[in-house]
This record gives structure tokens, C-alpha cells and sequence, in this order.
């Protein structure tokens, strides 16, 4: 029943004319946000400075989620499956890179077989490899899950594959958690290269270990510029891809009516395929940034990040790219802003309150279209 | 209206997931770090011992998780148990009874070790029992134990129920040679205010964690009595993983230290994202961040406190070293094994000092015991809780140094 309501009143409020008690809720919602808006100002203008570090935290963790949202979003638009393993593929990608570094030492490669190289080419060839290796594997695995769990089940119900998802996602959690494979334990994750602190006074200094900072500043490190330089990197390639090659037309062919493009001659199949693939790289490079900035990788790593990025997702409008990055954005700062002015353990609440409201104002999210019905 | 729908249904399969998900983050228990080594010959126990050469025998039995999911933790309490009775049946034994040891398999699990406490007790009719490990399975034996007035004496089981029932009546027949975890918080917050003088401290602590939180509340407790000023107080959950929000609010509070009584795996995600930000303040914590696997060099410049430190200058512990990798290969004692070693040195002298086999006597002698033990010199308060010192260990250039052992 409460389902039933909640899809009647939802347009309602948004656009038709307004119920009784409507009023009710909208003018409840307004007291919020003020108060949030409030919070937040006088905070900023308390200690510039604490604002800004909590900013750079917010935004540094909206990067991870955007690189996983457009996962959950690209597959969603075109198969209208939420990809709950997803998560577990972003896990899968931290490991890799893991034995990579500690068992193959594949971010030092270019010096062993070009010994001449300055170290700071070989650290970033070395790290690049590391990232990539860990995407190919994210991507292989992607492909996998799709052919084995997901295809089978196309014309099936949507819960049918729904269902299935999550199944996927503790069969990676736990089958990972086995002794032999990556172990229940937290296990340190040694960077592939040394992070650097920078702090903001009179320009951009760096830090130097062992020194002291000179008194209150804003500090970020060099993983927060990776993640700004890979993030935006992504985003601007994606939008290529999607509207200007061939494959990226097939995709959306393929989202937009599935039966037309297979008679159009595209081969659907493999335009899924590729979909979930490239979510699945992204995802992978997203975990290698996430290992090294929380320093910290066990298997159930991948749930929370990738349940707040399905919010950032349906955020955004679940099916957009660019709502997918703008949302994973608002989750951070959100997240952060409340770790950072109301307490830490409420920032998961704050963050799923996200998903009931714009469920409840705006079920197609900030970017989406609002789908119409088919019969 | 089916998008909606399916959307409805989506949100809740969504919060579904994320309240099932298992939060078990994995944990050591707090009084028992890793041991380094795999179990190597230790001497079977002698369940038929050597006739005694005079007086008769002294029946003792060791309770001790030697299967199931710790059984590292059984065999170093063994070892540690077996070797103090044979340093005493070669001294002559304890009122000129040699001391016969029976052990039994308790796997740190309740039902396990009720049914071996019965056994010993009404089977076997033994009156001294060491052990358990772990406070799940100590708890139900103790009251088993009391009830039969049979001396249980705990090595490692720190939680405050087995000595202590539910109404807060002391249990007059159960001890233990560890302290309590708030104990650790009083300890470093004496550390902190007399030897790293710092007036001013922020608490980082697991809301979800009673150990965590027992020793956080313990530690800003006295550290308050103490003088010092609490300057923060943040919370966070087992699944967090990004702590710079809290951390900018202790570089906004810059504290003399950063009080986080967590587990190793909590405390190298922490010290890593404060070194990043450049937080020069040194963290200190609790024997949870005892373990092989803390980051050494995120740690670096860290404290923590624990129950026994191989680096401790003492006679008591120099010998007791000594005389364990004697007897185990060259193997180092863990806190596990120092701590049965000491608990049923204890036992033994409380036996002595009460001239009989009676375990009522024992008990008292035992209340008014003042004994050198490896873990510190103990004495007992009227919740049968050692009074006795704890380490402080500090992290510094990769390795863990004994610093100081100080006496509450």
C-alpha cells in the first residue's frame, strides 16, 4: 500500500496541483534546508579554514563515488538493471593492485627493464600499469558477471535480475573473504608511490615530513589532484564516447529501444557487454584511488561506497552521465559537511535521507527525464 | 507509475542491503595480541604425573581454547601455565605436594568450556582451575566454579562480568591476573599527563566498540582528574573509512595527543590520513593496536599501552624470557603466555600462603596477596581485579620500544 501512495503522490508534488497537506511536508523540508544552509554558513564564517579542509574531504570522496556511480548509471540506462555487484567489482580493482604492488612489484617494472629512466617517469609509467592492470581485470570479471548471471535472465522480470545482482555481490564478498583468497582481515595497502601533502599559505606549498605546518591551513595531498585529473578525465571521455563514435551511438540506440536497434543490426549483446565493461574499468580505477587515499583494503570495502554511489546515481537521474558526477559530488560534500558539523556517525543517515527525498520530490533526479510509461 | 514503483521497491531492496550488511569488522580480542610462531613440541600434558615424592599431589586444571578459532591463544596459555608448575614441582612443589595438571580443551566457547568445568570439577574433584581466555566462555565457568567453591583464576578474560556477577556481588572464588580495559585508559591518561605532559587531548573512539569506548571514557575520566583538558570528543562506526572530517577538527583543536583506543586496522587508517594532513600531534591507544600488522610508519611517534612488553627491564621478566624459550625452542612469550604464567603463579602462591588445601583460604590468601608478577606487581582490589602496573610502548622508526611501566 505504502509503495502504491508513495508513486501516486510523488508526481503530485512535484507537478499537478497540490494536496491538502502537501504544504505540510514542502514547508517541513524548507525548515531543513535553512537549518542545513544555516549550519553551513556560520561554520564557513567561524573557520574559513576547517570549511575548506572539510570541503576538500567532501570532494575527494564525491570523486570516488562519481567514478563508480557512472557504472551503476551507463548499465541502468541501457539494461534498466541496478548493478548491485558493481561495488564489488570497485573491491575487486582495489585488490588486484594490491598483489600487484606486494606480490609483482609492477609499479617498479620500468626501472628493471629500462634502468636508465629518472624515478619520477618510472613512478608514474609504474602507477599506470598498476591502474590499468587492476581496469582490465575489473573489466574482464564485468564481462563475466554479465554473461553468467545477468544475460541469462534478460527477458526474465526485473526483480528476477535484481535479485541476481545482489546474489553476485556477496558471492564476491564472500568468496573473497576466504582464506585463500583475499582473506577476511584488513590489510594495509602500501601505496604505489609516496603521497605528497600540499597546504595552502600564500600559494601552494608542499610539506615537508617531519616539519611542522606553519600553523592553521588547508592541507589536500596529491591523490586529491589524481582523483580531480582522472575524475574529470573520465567524465569528458565518456561524453566522446557516448556521442560521438559509432559504439557510443549503438549504446544509445540500444537504451532508447532495444528491439528496434537489434532490427537496425546492432549487436545488442555485445553493445551490453561493452557497457558493463566500461563501467567495470572505471570502477577498477576508481578502487586503485580509493586503496591509496584510505590506505586501508578488505573485501567488504566495495558496500558502502557502492550503495552511495547508486544514491549519487538516482541523484543525479539515474541513466545520466553528467547527473551521475554531479550527484556523486553532492553526496561527498553532504557526507563530509555532516561528519564534519554533525556527527560522524549520522553522515549514512544524511546520505540515504538524500535517496527518500528525491525519491519523494523528484523520482527522476536532478538531470533525469521523466520516463514515460509504456505499456 | 511503474518506474515509481520500481523505484519504491528499489529504495527499500537498497536499505535492505545496507542494514544487513555485516559490520564484523574482524577483530583480535584486546588482551590477545598474535603469536609469532606456530605451536612447536610443547610437553604433553601429564595427566598420569610421576608419583609425588612426598606429601602427595596437588590437582590443578587448565582450561585453554587449544581448538577452534584462537587456538594460538590456547597453546600460549598452556605453555605459560605448564612452565610455571614445572618451575615449581622442581622447587619441591607447593606444601610439599607435587602439582598434577590436567588440560582441557575449551575453545573459547561457552558450552565447550561448561561441560569441561564440570568435568574437572565433580568428575576429576579438582579445586584450582586456570583459564578461560576468553571472557564468553570464563563467564559461565565462573559461576559454575563459585557455586562449587573451586578457585578460578583468569589469565586474559577482561570483561568485568567474570569476577563480578550481575548484581555487582564480587564472585569470592574467581580472580584474574589481567586488568579490566578501562584500567588501560587510566594508565595512558597518567602517561600522558606525567611523563608526555600533555594538557590537552582530543578522544577519537568506535561508538560501537564496548572495549573502544570503555577505554576512551575511562581515559578522559582521568585524564580530566588529572588536570588535563578535553579539547574534542568525535565518534565514528566500524565501517568508516575516511576520517578527514574528524581529523580537521583535531587540526583545528591542535591537542598535545589524540587519544584512539581502536584496533591496528582502525589506527592505520587514522594515523595514515593525520600524517597526510599533517597533524603533528602523537596518537596514543590501547593493547588493540598491539598486533604484527600495524603500519609502523603512519604509527610513528604513537603510544600505546599493554599488558607485558618482552623489552621490560624487570628481573621478573629478563628471567621469565629466559627460562620460556628454554623450554620452547628459543620461542618468545606472548602476553598470553606471560599472563598464564603469572596467573597461575599466582594461584600456587595463594596456596602456599594459605598453608592448605581449602579453597576458602586460598581465596582470602589470594585477596591479601602482594606478588611480583612478569606483567607487574600485583595486588588484588575487593572486585578480585589485579591492581598491577601496564606497559607503554612507543612506535617509533619502524619498531615498537618499551618505554615505561607504570603502576596506576
Amino acid at each position: 500500500m505504502q509503495k502504491a501512495s508513495v508513486s501516486t503522490t510523488a508526481p503530485t508534488l512535484a507537478h499537478g496541483p497540490k494536496t491538502r497537506l502537501a504544504w505540510v511536508g514542502q514547508g517541513f523540508l524548507l525548515i531543513l534546508a535553512v537549518l542545513a544552509l544555516y549550519i553551513v554558513v556560520r561554520n564557513l564564517i567561524q573557520d574559513p579554514v576547517q570549511f575548506g579542509q572539510i570541503i576538500i574531504g567532501g570532494l575527494q570522496l564525491g570523486f570516488v563515488y562519481a567514478l563508480i556511480a557512472l557504472g551503476y548509471t551507463m548499465v541502468y540506462g541501457i539494461v534498466k538493471l541496478i548493478n548491485f555487484a558493481h561495488g564489488d567489482v570497485f573491491m575487486v580493482g582495489a585488490f588486484v593492485s594490491f598483489f600487484s604492488v606486494t606480490k609483482f612489484n609492477l609499479e617498479s617494472w620500468p626501472a628493471v627493464v629500462f634502468p636508465g629512466l629518472p624515478a619520477a617517469v618510472v613512478v608514474v609509467i609504474g602507477t599506470l600499469t598498476v591502474i590499468l592492470l587492476s581496469m582490465i581485470v575489473c573489466t574482464v570479471l564485468a564481462i563475466t558477471i554479465e554473461r553468467v548471471a545477468y544475460k541469462p535472465l534478460r527477458d526474465a522480470p526485473r526483480i528476477a535480475a535484481l535479485i541476481t545482482a545482489i546474489g553476485v555481490s556477496f558471492f564476491l564478498e564472500y568468496f573473497g573473504a576466504l582464506k585463500f583468497v583475499f582473506t577476511p582481515e584488513f590489510i594495509p595497502y602500501p601505496s604505489p608511490f609516496t603521497v605528497v601533502t600540499f597546504y595552502i599559505n600564500n600559494g601552494i606549498q608542499m610539506m615537508v615530513p617531519g616539519k611542522p605546518l606553519p600553523g592553521h591551513v588547508v592541507t589536500f595531498t596529491s591523490i586529491f589532484v589524481i582523483f580531480i585529473v582522472a575524475t574529470l578525465l573520465v567524465q569528458f571521455l565518456l561524453q566522446y564516447l557516448v556521442h560521438r563514435t559509432k559504439i557510443g551511438i549503438a549504446m544509445r540506440a540500444t537504451s532508447f529501444d532495444k528491439p528496434a536497434a537489434r532490427l537496425m543490426g546492432i549487436n545488442v549483446d555485445q553493445v551490453i557487454s561493452f557497457t558493463f565493461a566500461v563501467g567495470a574499468a572505471f570502477a577498477g580505477l576508481g578502487g586503485v584511488l580509493y586503496a591509496i587515499a584510505y590506505s586501508s583494503i578488505w573485501t567488504q570495502l566495495g558496500i558502502l561506497p557502492g550503495l552511495k554511489a547508486f544514491v549519487a546515481a538516482v541523484v543525479g537521474g539515474i541513466g545520466s552521465i553528467p547527473g551521475a558526477f554531479v550527484g556523486a559530488l553532492i553526496m561527498g560534500l553532504a557526507e563530509n559537511l555532516t561528519m564534519g558539523y554533525i556527527s560522524t556517525p549520522m553522515r549514512d543517515a544524511v546520505a540515504f535521507t538524500i535517496l527518500i527525498l528525491v525519491l519523494l520530490i523528484r523520482p527522476t533526479g536532478l538531470f533525469g527525464e521523466p520516463e514515460k510509461e509504456k505499456a | 507509475m511503474r518506474a515509481y514503483k520500481v523505484f519504491s521497491v528499489l529504495a527499500l531492496i537498497a536499505m535492505l542491503v545496507a542494514a544487513c550488511t555485516p559490520a564484523a569488522a574482524p577483530t583480535a580480542a584486546p588482551t590477545t595480541p598474535p603469536q609469532q610462531t606456530a605451536p612447536t613440541t610443547a610437553p604433553a600434558a601429564p595427566a598420569t604425573a610421576p608419583a609425588a615424592s612426598s606429601g602427595g599431589t596437588l590437582k590443578v586444571a587448565i582450561l585453554a581454547p587449544l581448538s577452534g578459532g584462537q587456538p594460538t591463544f590456547g597453546v600460549s596459555t598452556r605453555d605459560g601455565a605448564l612452565l610455571a608448575i614445572k618451575q615449581w614441582n622442581a622447587k619441591g612443589g607447593v606444601l610439599g605436594m607435587q602439582i598434577v595438571t590436567d588440560v582441557e580443551d575449551s575453545q573459547c566457547l561457552p558450552d565447550p568450556a561448561v561441560n569441561a568445568a564440570n568435568k574437572v570439577i565433580n568428575q576429576d574433584k579438582i579445586h584450582y582451575i586456570i583459564g578461560e581466555v576468553c571472557s564468553a566462555a570464563s563467564i559461565p565457568v565462573s559461576d559454575i566454579a563459585n557455586a562449587a567453591k573451586v578457585i578460578q583464576m583468569s589469565p586474559t578474560s577482561t570483561n568485568p562480568l567474570v569476577t563480578v556477577d550481575q548484581n555487582g556481588q564480587t564472585k569470592q572464588y574467581i580472580f584474574r591476573a589481567c586488568f579490566i580495559d578501562p584500567f588501560q585508559g587510566k594508565v595512558g591518561a597518567k602517561f600522558a599527563v606525567d611523563t608526555l605532559k600533555a594538557k590537552t587531548a582530543f578522544i577519537m573512539y568506535n561508538q560501537s566498540s564496548d572495549y573502544v569506548r570503555g577505554l576512551a571514557e575511562a581515559f578522559e575520566a582521568s585524564f580530566t582528574q588529572l588536570g588535563g583538558k578535553i579539547v574534542g570528543k568525535e565518534t565514528y562506526t566500524n565501517t568508516d573509512t575516511d576520517f578527514s572530517a574528524i581529523l580537521s577538527k583535531v587540526s583545528t583543536a591542535s591537542p598535545d595527543l589524540v587519544y584512539l583506543p581502536d584496533y591496528y586496522n582502525i589506527v592505520n587508517l587514522v594515523t595514515k590520513q593525520a600524517k597526510q594532513m599533517g597533524i603533528a600531534a602523537p596518537f596514543m591507544g590501547g593493547d588493540g593496536w598491539d598486533s604484527a600488522d600495524l603500519d609502523v610508519a603512519a604509527a610513528d611517534g604513537g603510544y600505546y599501552t599493554n599488558h607485558y612488553d618482552p623489552g621490560d627491564t624487570r628481573p621478573e621478566v629478563q628471567n621469565f624470557l629466559k627460562d620460556y624459550g628454554a623450554e620452547y625452542s628459543g620461542k618468545v612469550p606472548d602476553a598470553l603466555a606471560a599472563l598464564a604464567y603469572d596467573a597461575t603463579n599466582l594461584l600456587l602462591t595463594g596456596i602456599q600462603n594459605a598453608g592448605a588445601d581449602d579453597t576458602t583460604k586460598v581465596a582470602t590468601a589470594l585477596q591479601n596477596i602482594k606478588f611480583d608478577a612478569v606483567s607487574g606487581t600485583i595486588t588484588y582490589d575487593a572486585q578480585h581485579d589485579p591492581i598491577k602496573s601496564a606497559v607503554v610502548i612507543h612506535v617509533t622508526g619502524g619498531k615498537k620500544e618499551w618505554v615505561a611501566t607504570i603502576a596506576p
